[in-house]
């Protein structure tokens, strides 16, 4: 049967990127998307670091509707009623293009209608239900009766990706593995939000929250300004609102946190638009499912290209950079006419060789130092409260400064054995 | 807000049959903890006393799958709503 070069599952970033760069090399090229548009099920929270996907991107992310600049990154500590934070803001990322805040609904869509200029064929509303198969090699894909025959497939498909684990290249999913991102898009009018985050037109300010805010379990809250809308929301590990006692309703932790008084007063009269949620690898290098077999290549979230580094998190940058290098592969593959999974190895070899596994690598002990609750009760709390300590002045005579910090931290058992465990730890990190 | 209100806002075309099948034997039989009454960000699953059975207002759902991944039981039979169908982000 005729056999088109390539048919990627997905119309998220990974996919997009990828058929982009296909699309430059006039490779045949269909996309299939489940979703009314290429964008329609997708969800961040979140803003695209564009810095290390540059020379990757080429000319793909011009003109692209960016909401605001990240001008401003704040960072939280969040006790039960108090809380400390670092609030940095630098020329360098005023002057330069670094990050931006995005909407997937508005961005992902921009680049599917990019891509059909360039004579991409995007499907949307098509759900693919299988793999199709020659022998021990991907033959295509199959959503009801309808059956596409490609020489590739480019599971592109997302975190819960069907298709890697049809292939059997990924791994039945575990809880200790994933988050769940719960978001709300608040709208506010554009002046409000420069003014209450204190940046220009066109700049914003990403804010990462850690403690109170998922009641010391794994996760935390998130905060990123676009033109008109705040995204505000929260990450929790599926493990630790499973092994919480008492339980905890996970879709009650955003409510929890709107009340907090650091929020609050951010999204006063703000009107929500939408209410969504997505699951997140959390596992990082440790979580990468196999990245390609006979005739298929796995990019993206499907992949599990994520990286949460606690005081920042990142992934549809190393989506982008695993599409357009999924592409180089495709075109390397067909100029041999070979799409043997050892062909295909040449995927890896280049992802070991760009920031997405360099990066994912390096950091790859980060997710077993995140596993340890005191990240996320016991430090959120101590730390604000040394800083109540020293900051009131009560009826009784207030004692040396320093002996205020060294009690504080000696009584919490941060210098105990376990304590200084901890910090020895880091430098692993 | 409540959570039924938010979902209220969001853009949904609903199918007319489940993307989410339970497994109502597994849950009966093997699962105490029922991790899908508390973890769904929609809020979508419910116990029925009188049947004795997990139900869950499909028609709601984010499609975050995390209930596929916190039911360790395996009783949560989940896919994709069918292409066009299901919640459709106008923001993301």
């Amino acid at each position: 049967m005729e056999k088109i070069d390539v048919v990627i599952v997905g119309g998220g970033l990974s996919g997009l990127a990828c058929a982009y760069m296909l699309a430059e090399h006039d490779m045949q090229v269909i996309v299939v998307e489940r979703g009314d548009f290429p964008g329609s099920k997708n969800v961040t929270g979140g803003r695209l670091y564009l810095e290390p996907i540059r020379e990757l991107a080429g000319t793909m992310l011009d003109g692209a509707p960016f909401e605001r600049k990240v001008v401003r990154e704040k960072w939280s500590l969040l006790g039960e009623g108090n809380s400390i934070g670092i609030d940095f803001t630098g020329d360098k990322f005023r002057q330069e293009a670094h990050s931006y805040t995005i909407l997937r609904a508005h961005f992902d869509r921009w680049l599917a209608d990019r891509l059909m200029e360039k004579g991409v064929f995007v499907i949307p509303k098509y759900r693919v239900d299988s793999l199709l198969w020659e022998g021990e090699n991907v033959a295509g894909i199959k959503a009801g009766e309808e059956e596409i025959y490609a020489n590739i497939v480019v599971a592109a498909d997302g975190a819960l990706s069907f298709m890697a684990e049809q292939a059997g290249l990924k791994p039945k999913m575990k809880p200790k593995g994933y988050a769940v991102g719960i978001k709300e898009v608040i709208e506010l009018p554009e002046e409000k939000i420069n003014d209450r985050f204190n940046v220009d037109k066109d700049e914003g300010c990403a804010h990462l929250f850690v403690g109170d805010v998922t009641k010391g379990l794994f996760g935390g809250g998130f905060l990123y300004t676009n033109k008109e809308t705040i995204s505000l929301g929260i990450v929790v590990g599926i493990r630790a609102i499973m092994e919480k006692s008492p339980t905890i309703e996970a879709h009650t932790l955003i409510d929890s946190f709107k009340e907090r008084y650091e929020i609050k007063r951010l999204i006063e009269g703000g009107v929500l638009a939408e209410y969504s949620a997505h699951i997140i690898p959390e596992s990082g290098y440790n979580g990468i499912s196999k990245l390609y077999g006979n005739n298929m290549l796995v990019t993206g979230d499907a992949a599990g290209f994520a990286l949460n580094m606690g005081v920042t998190v990142r992934g549809m940058e190393f989506a982008i950079a695993s599409g357009v290098i999924a592409a180089e592969t495709i075109i390397k593959a067909k100029a041999s006419g070979d799409y043997s999974a050892k062909t295909l190895s040449y995927y890896e070899n280049r992802l070991k060789e760009s920031f997405v596994l360099k990066d994912l690598y390096n950091n790859r002990q980060m997710s077993d130092f995140l596993d340890n609750d005191d990240f996320f009760s016991y430090y959120p709390k101590l730390f604000p409260a040394l800083v109540e300590k020293a900051m009131w002045f009560g009826r009784e005579p207030k004692e040396k400064l320093s002996k205020t910090i060294w009690e504080g931290l000696k009584n919490s058992g941060a210098l105990s054995m376990k304590g200084l465990k901890i910090l020895y730890g880091m430098k692993k990190i | 807000m409540k959570v039924d209100e938010k979902l209220a806002l969001d853009a949904f075309k609903n199918d007319k049959d489940s993307h989410i099948k339970i497994r109502h034997d597994i849950c009966r039989s093997k699962c105490k903890a029922k991790f899908c009454l508390f973890i769904c960000p929609g809020h979508l699953y419910s116990y029925d006393e009188e049947t004795d059975e997990i139900k869950v207002e499909y028609a709601g759902c984010l499609e975050c799958g995390t209930c596929r991944v916190a039911c360790i039981e395996g009783a949560i039979d989940w896919t994709y709503p069918t292409g066009g169908f299901g919640v459709q982000y106008r923001l993301g």
